[in-house]
């Protein structure tokens, strides 16, 4: 109970009710209730939510690497799509014999490549337990030596952001590749079953949404309770002072790889969620584009508190589905505008804005 | 885990074979404990430190002086491995070769530093500030799972004493005055356990009470550990100083005591132009 306990802070709390809220009583309304009831939420609403809740995950996971450790990680997104991909795998071996050509072991498009077998790096997508597996080892690895490198030869600020961003466009390109066995262009969709189950079941897309809702909250407790450790407060000292920390005798680039390395994680198990949810995966995942939006979400939610990276994820994307709903073209505009406005007037989210708030009424 | 050890224990043979060494200590049976031979260091040509030689005793306490620009932060640089000298060698009494390793093995060895610029923690608390200083095992797991038994508290707490700070170990660092902000980095320093410790202007933004009380303190720990002291305050030298090296553009000018150093005819040249 200590791990729960440990944050006296209120609006950590709210946010964590609300969590368990949208988590059991919406599966609850829906798997229990009938489907007449008028609390029963409809699959666009599920579907949407659970989406929102995966996106939550994957800011809060650059909350760690931006807010606490200091890295302005610009390709964040990647790992999210290396994840989904994992997940991908899986659900398009799933698909066996019931596939437009049939063929019992090729997914469509190798087939249509005209491939006789399947490549190696397929082989074990047809287990369940070694899609999730990948959906951390990938991010995981890719994390791993990409930080090792970075952070071993003391690149920092702005020329880290700018790799990052350059790691996720190279991975852009070559997943467009039809040779890479990845579906190229189109990705990898058409997802019939998970664990057996119809995807598309209204009970299952419930239950991805209560799934997506319990890891969020998991993910939260763990990260607040890694932030409040020693390595936590090591984490904070090298965002603020680097060089400092090296001379207590740390080994910063080991502290930066530790976090880097389990940021990716749970941004792979963001993008594992996201996908049987959503019914794809494609490269646009890893554009440039996306993961500068993950850092809008944090950024507008408030850095370095992770429930404020949780807000931030949601409401954005909630705006995103309003706005691209009535007015397609102006969204990106409107991105950038959140942006700017954050950044002059809000430096500390909408979280620094509720405390304020807060602060000022109680004085 | 991380690949790099410090090699503390001779088991190199380039530390000399057959040579004698207490487990986990650095030999300094010869006397110094730093010994730094013909070092020099250029920065776009300009001469940082030019065929410097410098020796501390195990116990002393050195007062570096000399000019702005002798070399003296750059000097406190090389030693601590921020800083890599073009010529010249740095070592850790006998046997460990300060060259071959970087800043944080540097620290875990026991050569720890205070910054000219108070560098401390501003978002952590007093307590959290001395606790990340603590000396224990700083890879990335056994951080991870640490928590301070109940000797490290007390050590901690001993410390927070010594330094003054008792009445705001919960303050954030970050809203401590300067002066107390220079005591917590003395403190972080000595919750390190070094063997030597660099001071680079200790009492600026200090009170003269403080500047007092930092004098005992510095005084009070020789003789258990190295202690070199970078200081422009030319009372607070007198009042602390057995040996005092000067330094002037990148080398040892002259070396002595206090007034030795102060009657020395090239000194006052230096100081006072001529």
């Amino acid at each position: 109970m200590k791990f729960i306990a440990l944050g006296q802070d209120k609006t950590s709390t709210s946010v964590l009710i609300v969590l368990a809220a949208v988590t059991f009583i919406i599966p609850f309304c829906n798997l229990v209730l009938p489907a007449d009831s008028p609390l029963h939420f409809s699959a666009y609403t599920v579907s949407v939510l659970g989406k929102y809740l995966t996106f939550a995950l994957l800011a809060m996971s650059l909350d760690l690497v931006w807010g606490y450790c200091g890295i302005l990680a610009l390709g964040h997104g990647a790992f999210f799509a290396l994840g989904g991909y994992a997940m991908g795998m899986y659900l398009m071996r799933q698909i066996g014999a019931r596939g437009v050509y049939g063929d019992p072991l090729l997914p469509d498009f190798m087939v249509f490549l005209n491939w006789k077998e399947l490549p190696w790096y397929w082989l074990g997508f047809d287990q369940f337990w070694f899609a999730l597996l990948m959906v951390l080892l990938a991010p995981g690895a890719l994390a791993f030596v990409f930080g090792w490198l970075a952070f071993r030869s003391r690149v920092t600020g702005v020329y880290l952001s700018i790799i990052t961003q350059a790691l996720t466009y190279a991975l852009l390109l070559a997943f467009f590749r039809n040779e890479m066995g990845f579906g190229g262009n189109n990705g990898l969709t058409d997802f019939k079953e998970i664990l057996g189950f119809n995807i598309q079941s209204e009970a299952v897309r419930t239950l991805l949404l209560m799934m997506s809702g319990i890891t969020l909250i998991g993910a939260f407790l763990l990260c607040r309770w890694l932030v409040n450790t020693k390595l936590g407060r090591v984490v904070t000292a090298i965002r603020d002072q680097e060089s400092r920390v090296r001379f207590l005798g740390y080994r910063v680039e080991m502290f930066k790889l530790w976090i880097f390395v389990f940021a990716a994680m749970l941004a792979g198990i963001a993008g594992g969620l996201y996908v049987p949810q959503v019914g794809i995966i494609n490269p646009s995942e890893f554009s440039p584009l996306n993961s500068l939006e993950i850092v809008i979400w944090v950024a507008m939610g408030g850095r370095g508190t992770l429930y404020g990276a949780i807000i931030g994820g949601v409401l954005v994307n909630y705006g995103k589905t309003v706005l691209t709903g009535l007015m397609p073209e102006i969204w990106l505009f409107t991105l950038g505008a959140v942006f700017i406005v954050v950044t002059l007037l809000l430096p500390d989210g909408i979280v620094g804005l509720l405390k304020r708030r807060s602060q000022e009424q109680s004085a | 885990m991380n690949g790099y050890t410090v090699n503390l224990f001779g088991e190199d043979a380039k530390a000399g074979a057959g040579s004698l060494l207490i487990k986990g200590g650095v030999d300094t049976r010869h006397g110094p404990i730093l010994y730094l031979e013909d070092v020099s260091v250029s920065f776009d040509g300009f001469k940082a430190l030019n065929n410097l030689s410098l020796y501390i005793d195990a116990g002393e306490l050195r007062c570096l002086i000399g000019p702005n620009g002798a070399g003296k932060t750059t000097l406190m640089d090389v030693i601590t491995g921020k800083t890599r000298p073009d010529t010249g060698s740095v070592f850790f009494g006998q046997t460990i070769d300060l060259l071959q390793m970087d800043e944080p093995a540097i620290a875990q060895a026991g050569i720890c530093r205070k910054f000219q610029k108070p560098s401390v923690f501003d978002a952590l608390t007093v307590f959290k500030n001395l606790e990340l200083a603590l000396k224990t095992d700083k890879r990335t797991w056994p951080t991870l799972f640490n928590h301070l038994n109940g000797e490290q508290r007390d050590r901690i707490n001993e410390i927070i004493e010594t330094i003054g700070l008792s009445t705001s170990h919960r303050l954030r660092a970050g809203i401590l005055s300067h002066g107390q902000k220079q005591w917590l980095e003395i403190g972080m320093l000595l919750m390190q356990e070094p063997k030597v410790m660099l001071v680079d202007e200790p009492i600026a933004g200090m009170t003269h009470q403080e500047v007092e009380r930092t004098a005992e303190l510095l005084v009070s720990l020789q003789g258990q550990r190295s202690i070199v002291v970078v200081e422009h305050d030319m009372e607070f030298v007198r009042s602390i100083a057995r040996k005092v090296t000067v330094l002037h553009e990148g080398s040892v000018l002259t070396e002595g005591t206090m007034d030795e150093v102060q009657n020395d005819p090239r000194v006052i040249q230096v100081y006072l132009g001529g």
